[in-house]
Order: C-alpha cells, then sequence, then structure tokens
C-alpha cells in the first residue's frame, strides 16, 4: 500500500511551521518524498528527475500561505505541475477529408481492438460519423475475427476479412471501400508490436507513409512501468503518433506512465479507455490523474462511479425514505449491494482522498469484504416483516435467522444495533451538513479505529464533498447532503468495528447475479 | 413436526458452538477453511517454496550450467547460434540482451573504478530504478550493495558481480519449474490461467500445451472460460489446433465456472494428463469479475478438493509497481500458486518481479520470450539476474 504523499510531506515539514518562505533546503528535503512517489507511481526516472526540477524552482522562495501546512502547499505546487505537464486543455479529435484514416498502434495486449471498437462506437454516435473499421493484425490467433465481432456488436461496418492479405494492403484496400462506399473515418486497428522488433516497425512505418492518417493514436496501458518511455519514443519515432489514448484506468495503478510519455513526445493524451463495455471511453482529464499520480485519491471517479452503478429509481427511493429520517434492513441490504457493486470496501477506501492509509490498514487487520456477505445472509434470512420492521426481532425470531444464516444470535445483535446506530445518524444527518459528518464518524469509531480516523484529513474530506455537492450531479443521493459520506461509509466502518474478530461465515451464498 | 424439532436441534447446537467460540474469541483462528484470508496456508505455502528449492538447485548444477553461463564473447555467439535451433538460454539472451545492453551501459557510465561514494550510489540506484525494480526494492538492493564497501576502490565487474548476487539471491527460491504430478485420485492435472487483460493469458496457454506435449509428452486439454471478449475463443481454438490438443467450448456468454465444470468431466473421460483453463482477463480491482473468478474455483473444487492444481498467474514484463496489486488481489482470491511473466523479448524487463519475490514468494515457473510456439522458457534466477546485471551480454 503507498503511502501518501502528504503523510510523508508532512514529516519533512514539521520542522517548518513559524518560517516565511519556503527555503531551497526545505524544498529539497520534499523533493526526495516527491521523487519516491512518482516512482511508485511508475513515472519514468528521467520525467521524474526533470520534472523534479522545475518544481524546485517553481517552489523554492514562495511564501508560506498562512493556516496551510507547508506540505500540502508543496503538494499543490506539483499538483498543478503534473497537470501543466499533462497538457491543461482537452485535445479533440480530428478529422480530415473523408475517407480519413485512423491508425491505432502499440505493444501486444495494450488494448488497440477495444479500443478501436470504442473510438468508432464514439465517432458514429456523438459526431455523426460514418466508420469503417479493419484489422491489420494477420499475426495474432483470431484478431481480425475480434474486431469483426466488435464490429457486429456495435453495428460498426468492418472490412470484410481476406485471407492471406499483408498489412500494407489491407489498409490500402480498406481506404479503398471507405472511398468508394463514403464512408468519414476509416479505422485501422494494427498487430500489437515491440517497440525494439524492427521488422514490424518498418511495416507500420510504411503503413503510416501510405495511408497518411489523420490520427495516429497510441494505445498504452495505464499500468506500464518505466518502459513507457522506450514505447512512447520508439513509436513517435517510427510512425510520428498524433496523440496517446491510456487504457484500463479504471484498474487500480497510479497511471505515471502518462505522464511519462506525455513528458518525452509532448503528444498529447486524448482518450481515456474506462472499462470492458464499448461505451467506457472518456476525454482526458489532467487534474484527475495527477490526483491519481500523487495517490491523493480520485473523489471525481468514484462520485462516477457511484453515479453509474447506483439504480436510480432506488436511490430516489432511498432518498425519500431518508428525508422521513426510516432506514430499515431492506435499505442497509440495498446500500451494501451498491458498495459491491462498486467494487467493494477497499476499492472505494482507496479513492478516498485520505483514506488510503486507512484502506492500507484494514488490509493489514486482514478486515474485508466478506462481513458485508455474512450480513447480506442476515438480512436474507428475515422475512420480509422483519426487514421492515426490526423492531419485531425477538429472542426466538432472532435464533431461526441465526440457524437461517449460519450466524449467531450475537451478529444479529450487532446488526441490530448498527442499523439502530444508522437509524439516529439519519436523524442527526438531516440537521447538519456534510462538514460535520466527518468529525462525528471519527467519534463514533473511537477506541484503536481513532488511530486510523487520524489518518483521514476531515477537513480536505469535507471540502471536497462539498466540491460534489456544488457540482450538481442531479438526483443522485451520494451528492446532495452528503450522503455518499453518510450513509456508505459510516454504516461499513461501524460494521467492520464490531466484527473484525467474529470466527465464522455465513455459509448461504447470496450473490447478485453478475452483469456484463 | 420432525423437520421443525431437527432445526430447533441445530439450532442449539449452533448456538453451543458459537457461544463456545464467543468466549475463547480472542486467540481464535478462523474457522471456516477460507481461501482467501488464511495466514496459514500463506505460511504452508511458504515452506513448499522453500523444500524443494534445494533439491532444485542440487538438479540444476548436473545439466548445463558451466556451458551455458559463459561470460566469454566467442561462447556467446555460440550460443546465439542456437536461436534458430530455439535453445532456451540462446533465446533468453537474446531477448534479454537488449534490456541487458541498456542497464549495463547504465553501470558502466556509473563507476569505473573509482571511490564508492553516495553520489555514485544513488546513480545505481536509478539504473535499477529504471528496470522497474521500484524505489523501495531498488533503495534495499544498493543499501546491501553499500555495505561493506563504501568509499572502497571498486571495479565495474565487481559492482556487476555483486548486484547479480544479490538479485539473483532474492529470486532463487522462487525459480521453481512447473511440475505436473499426476493428481493420486485420477483425472487430469488441472492448471488455471488467470491475470489481467492483455498480459498473454491465452498465448501462454498455447505455448504450455507445446512444452508439455513435446517435452513431456503428455496429452493436453483446453478450455475456453473466457466467455467474454470477442474471439477469444477461437484465438484459443487455434492455438489447439496448433498444438493439436482438444478443446472444450461453450457459447459467448456462458458461465466460465460452467466450462471449466464440464472439461474437467471431459478430460477425466479422455484420461488426458492435463487440463489448461483459460479465463477472460479482469482487473484486480473489479470486485465481480474477481468473484466470477472465485466461482470457478469454487465449482471445480466440486469436482474434488484438490483441484485446481495450479493456478497460474500471467504477468506482463511492461507492468510496473501494479504489479504487487495484481499478485496480492489474485492470490489471496484464487490463491495464485505460481507466476508466469511474459513479453521479456520487449524493451521492458519486468524488474518488479525482484520485489515480488522478496515480498510474496510465490513460485516463478516461466518466461514468455515471443509470441512463437516455442517462445516460452522455464525462469532460471541466476540467468535473469546476470542478465539484468549485464554479465551475460557479448
Amino acid at each position: 500500500m503507498f503511502e501518501s504523499l502528504s503523510e510523508k510531506l508532512g514529516g519533512v515539514f514539521d520542522s517548518l511551521r513559524g518560517k516565511g518562505t519556503l527555503s531551497e533546503n526545505d524544498v529539497m528535503a520534499a523533493a526526495r518524498e516527491i521523487r519516491v512517489a512518482l516512482l511508485e507511481a511508475d513515472v519514468a526516472l528521467p520525467v521524474v528527475k526533470d520534472f523534479i526540477e522545475t518544481v524546485k524552482q517553481k517552489a523554492t522562495g514562495q511564501e508560506i500561505v498562512k493556516g496551510v501546512n507547508p506540505g500540502q502547499q508543496v503538494i499543490k505546487i506539483v499538483h498543478d505541475a503534473i497537470i501543466e505537464l499533462l497538457g491543461s486543455e482537452k485535445d479533440p479529435m480530428q478529422f480530415g477529408t473523408p475517407p480519413c484514416a485512423y491508425l491505432m498502434v502499440g505493444l501486444q495486449g495494450s488494448g488497440k481492438t477495444t479500443s478501436s471498437a470504442k473510438i468508432a462506437k464514439h465517432l458514429t454516435n456523438k459526431h455523426n460519423k460514418k466508420v469503417l473499421m479493419a484489422s491489420l493484425d494477420v499475426y495474432r490467433p483470431a484478431a481480425q475475427e475480434q474486431l469483426k465481432q466488435l464490429g457486429e456488436q456495435t453495428d460498426i461496418t468492418t472490412l470484410p476479412i481476406v485471407e492471406k492479405q499483408k498489412p500494407l494492403d489491407i489498409a490500402k484496400r480498406a481506404m479503398d471501400v471507405g472511398r468508394k462506399e463514403g464512408f468519414d473515418v476509416v479505422i485501422l486497428d494494427t498487430a500489437g508490436r515491440l517497440s525494439i522488433d524492427e521488422t514490424l516497425m518498418d511495416e507500420i512505418s510504411q503503413i503510416k507513409k501510405t495511408i497518411n492518417p489523420i490520427e495516429t493514436l497510441l494505445v498504452a496501458d495505464a499500468m506500464t512501468g518505466q518502459d513507457a518511455v522506450q514505447t512512447a519514443t520508439a513509436f513517435d519515432a517510427a510512425v510520428d503518433i498524433t496523440g496517446i489514448m491510456l487504457t484500463r484506468i479504471d484498474g487500480d495503478a497510479r497511471g505515471g506512465a502518462a505522464m511519462s510519455m506525455k513528458a518525452v513526445t509532448g503528444k498529447p493524451i486524448k482518450l481515456l479507455g474506462t472499462g470492458e463495455k464499448i461505451d467506457a471511453l472518456e476525454s482526458f482529464h489532467p487534474d484527475r490523474i495527477a490526483g491519481r499520480i500523487l495517490g491523493m485519491g480520485d473523489v471525481v471517479s468514484l462520485v462516477e462511479k457511484a453515479v453509474e452503478t447506483v439504480d436510480q429509481d432506488e436511490a430516489k427511493k432511498m432518498a425519500a425514505k431518508f428525508k422521513k429520517g426510516k432506514f430499515d434492513f431492506n435499505d442497509l441490504l440495498s446500500q451494501m449491494q451498491q458498495m459491491k457493486k462498486m467494487g467493494g470496501m477497499g476499492a472505494m477506501m482507496k479513492m478516498m482522498p485520505g483514506l488510503g492509509k486507512m484502506a492500507g490498514q484494514l488490509d493489514e487487520a486482514g478486515v474485508d469484504d466478506s462481513h458485508m456477505k455474512k450480513q447480506e445472509a442476515i438480512i436474507f434470512s428475515m422475512t420480509n416483516k422483519e426487514r421492515e420492521k426490526p423492531d419485531l426481532l425477538n429472542a426466538s425470531r432472532k435464533k431461526r435467522i441465526a440457524a437461517g444464516s449460519g450466524t449467531t444470535v450475537q451478529e444479529i445483535n450487532q446488526i441490530v444495533k448498527q442499523l439502530k446506530q444508522m437509524q439516529t445518524m439519519m436523524k442527526r444527518m438531516k440537521k447538519m451538513g456534510a462538514g460535520k459528518m466527518m468529525g462525528m464518524m471519527k467519534d463514533m469509531m473511537g477506541g484503536d479505529m481513532a488511530e486510523m480516523a487520524d489518518a483521514m484529513n476531515p477537513e480536505a474530506l469535507a471540502e471536497d464533498m462539498a466540491g460534489i455537492d456544488e457540482g450538481g450531479l442531479g438526483p443522485n443521493p451520494f451528492a446532495p447532503g452528503g450522503a455518499l459520506a453518510g450513509q456508505s461509509m459510516p454504516g461499513d466502518l461501524e460494521n467492520l468495528l464490531g466484527n473484525s474478530s467474529q470466527p465464522h461465515g455465513g455459509k448461504k451464498k447470496n450473490r447478485k447475479k453478475k452483469k456484463r | 413436526m420432525v423437520f421443525w424439532r431437527k432445526k430447533k436441534n441445530i439450532t442449539e447446537q449452533d448456538k453451543q458452538d458459537h457461544d463456545d467460540r464467543f468466549i475463547h474469541r480472542p486467540g481464535d483462528p478462523a474457522l471456516e477453511p477460507s481461501t482467501e484470508y488464511d495466514p496459514e496456508i500463506d505460511a504452508s505455502l511458504k515452506h513448499e517454496i522453500e523444500d524443494p528449492v534445494a533439491d532444485i538447485d542440487e538438479l540444476e548444477e548436473t545439466p548445463v550450467p558451466e556451458h551455458t553461463l559463459v561470460e566469454d564473447a566467442q561462447e556467446s555467439e555460440d550460443l546465439s547460434d542456437h536461436t534458430e535451433e530455439g535453445g532456451w538460454l540462446s533465446r533468453l539472451t537474446k531477448g534479454l540482451a537488449k534490456s541487458t545492453n541498456k542497464i549495463s551501459q547504465g553501470i558502466t557510465d556509473v563507476l569505473t573504478k573509482k571511490k564508492l561514494d553516495q553520489d555514485m550510489l544513488d546513480s545505481l540506484e536509478e539504473v535499477l530504478i529504471g528496470a522497474d525494480l521500484g524505489p523501495k526494492t531498488a533503495a534495499a538492493l544498493v543499501a546491501d550493495f553499500a555495505k561493506d564497501r563504501f568509499g572502497k576502490d571498486i571495479s565495474e565487474e565487481e559492482v556487476k558481480e555483486a548486484l547479480s548476487g544479490s538479485i539473483s539471491a532474492m529470486l532463487s527460491p522462487v525459480a521453481q519449474p512447473l511440475e505436473i504430478t499426476p493428481p493420486a485420485n485420477g483425472g487430469p492435472y488441472v492448471i488455471l490461467v488467470c491475470g489481467v487483460n492483455g498480459v498473454g493469458k491465452t498465448t501462454t496457454i498455447g505455448k504450455l500445451a507445446q512444452h508439455l506435449k513435446q517435452k513431456e509428452g503428455r496429452s493436453v486439454m483446453m478450455a475456453a472460460g473466457d466467455t467474454f471478449r470477442a474471439a477469444a475463443i477461437e484465438q484459443l481454438q487455434i492455438w489447439a489446433e496448433r498444438t493439436g490438443s482438444p478443446l472444450v467450448t461453450k457459447e459467448v456468454g456462458a458461465d466460465a465456472a460452467a466450462v471449466a465444470y464440464e472439461a474437467y468431466e471431459k478430460a477425466k473421460e479422455q484420461g488426458s494428463d492435463v487440463l489448461l483453463i483459460d479465463t477472460a482477463g479482469r482487473l484486480q480491482n473489479k470486485a465481480n469479475l474477481m468473484a466470477e473468478l472465485e466461482k470457478i474455483v469454487r465449482v471445480l473444487k466440486k469436482q474434488d478438493e484438490n483441484l485446481p492444481h495450479a493456478t497460474l498467474l500471467v504477468l506482463d514484463a511492461t507492468t510496473g509497481q501494479n504489479a504487487y496489486s495484481q499478485l496480492e488481489s489474485f492470490k489471496s482470491m484464487v490463491n495464485v500458486t505460481g507466476l508466469v511473466v511474459t513479453k521479456l523479448d520487449g524493451s521492458a524487463k519486468g524488474g518488479v518481479l525482484v520485489g515480488l519475490a522478496d515480498q510474496f514468494g510465490v513460485p516463478v515457473h516461466a518466461i514468455g520470450i515471443g509470441e512463437k510456439m516455442e517462445d516460452m522458457q522455464p525462469f532460471n534466477a541466476d540467468e535473469y539476474a546476470r542478465s539484468l546485471t549485464g554479465l551475460n551480454a557479448a
């Protein structure tokens, strides 16, 4: 687990309080921590070195803003510098006289074929273009078939496959078809190749020269390590790329490759691949990637993920209930299920700013999502009436539920207690804003967890939450009123507190049907 | 009534059990044999890892090493001549030569017999970081290296030897070839292959099948467990044809666990020695996809508690520090028993492997060094370490 940069810098700057400006020595001390943070995020070493020089120059002599921790001030400088490096504005896709070609290049397994289909779909839907896709990958087994199938799934025309045709000939044929049949854009998906494979690099540069595509996109995996520099440089030299598409940004890699590749090629990052679904394509947001690289969490993504996975109708229903201050087992259940859809406890925590360390501690303590499973089993073993009216639960009912869910009466008592606390919280929440939420969370936790709570930064979080409020996310209850902090998180934290040493697991498997 | 009574008994019994447990709670280990978070399993795994190593080391002394590990240019040339024949060492050397040149060049730049000072150590550390060893592992290696040498005169050769020695020491415990032992209770030896998207799982299965058939003379069956990605089944189909292995498939969108289950029955029926199960690529932070993978294992265990006999995680050498997260997640979910590192013929060195070996101790079975059927080789720690530090480069 990565320690966040702010924690490390906190230590470095403790001695600094009371000074007026950031001296060169102060900045030097911070530089080492920044260096490690960037390297852990897979930013390539030469890029890190240059970058740190820039930051040193910017930071030295800056006045320390009153009321701000100097560490945070340096982070702000670093953060802004990363954004500047990544390119601050969105770079739109270009179009030329039809048919214009898009050439997709990259290493094996970087996601070129899937990305081709995503871009084709995007251009069709959002830009109203008539798109033809052609696979020039004659090497990997079933690569052409893959693009063909993606074409069928997305209703994008693909060039008919002709056996034994060479990549360059396929490209020419695709452009011919594009001309004759009036396509606006022809997307050429190429075979994955290593940057040191001279034969294949020659081949791609030949194709580039012959076809003269308007966009040549380097598709690269967000998990790429130090090699990003080598790959980006080699492809840029061979085919003069016009932009970069970063895939698998939905993974938990910190994405330092983005910085490496932008820095060495100067070419913009145009698109992000954010999932396996065909519409999982986004334009590039430098600020979000900057936050990720620094391990500061990605609140925007978290909220977006919430919006995406939370059932809107269900959410509305819940919001109405909350207004009345009502909260029963059905609500708890649907909350747990939503959380599971969002990738479980740990995944969410890692995205929350300041909670990264806490997620690490939970991992160490061996706490995982299985408690949630157990609690689900308990709720599933209740009758509908019991779920709606928790007060109905008497001793014999509890015994029955325990037998049904393979748990103990103690565990059922715990979940009842937890529900009661959440009910109380619901009522209190109505009376207070999002900011105070975090403080309350801290109170609630007490004991060993207090230390963990210290790892969080309530003010920053509250600020972030407030930011989300202003963002106006419509009818989503996760945003207004800071309900995201209020309902999901403490509920489960509570759960973790109570159950972390319970030795028994539920027998009944109540998995939701997987959607793929 | 009977039903009710029974239930009541169970309830009471359960309650008693639970109460017992409740009383003893603080020190109690988890009762449910969880494949996910069981420290005991980890411990036993480590033992298994450590024990066979001794044997393997002895075994490996015998066949070729003196010949293959030569430093002089003449012999290296001889070795590269074997490339066409597909000798594994030459292929590795060739594949790694590109990686090697860069890293050894770096070291040469850094040190040409002078006093070892902090600047030099910093530069040395950077060379290792550049090979994806990660800042922490690199720092540890350099600190280890500097321990007795700080302030002393040192030559380039010594630096390389020392570094190679430390890296090799970290890697040799995990360098274990995949050993197929026919299951005691019959049926095929089942290998589940998993990993994130695009690392080369299907290609690895193709190469593995080829190796098992050609080199070990075993019959292999494949199961197309990637029912999600477009043309994944077709891709494996081609590998099945190339290697002459029967393939079990189901329609696109079918339950991967069902494919695995049926494939096992079929392989048992046909008396195949090994069953290779392909799975869809999945990012380790997608809980639902990971649960799906866990389901494959769970369903297989219904056939036989020992299934799958091996669970391989395929790692892409291009991957940076995220490899930690990948191994950690897959290991906790499906108890990864071994690694295969692919794409080592590229410019990436996969140096993260060193840190992974240190932290997890999961065996590294093989490396992928090309797209051809034969482009898979057992992982040799010493060779890899020496190549990384430039000792074998011609």
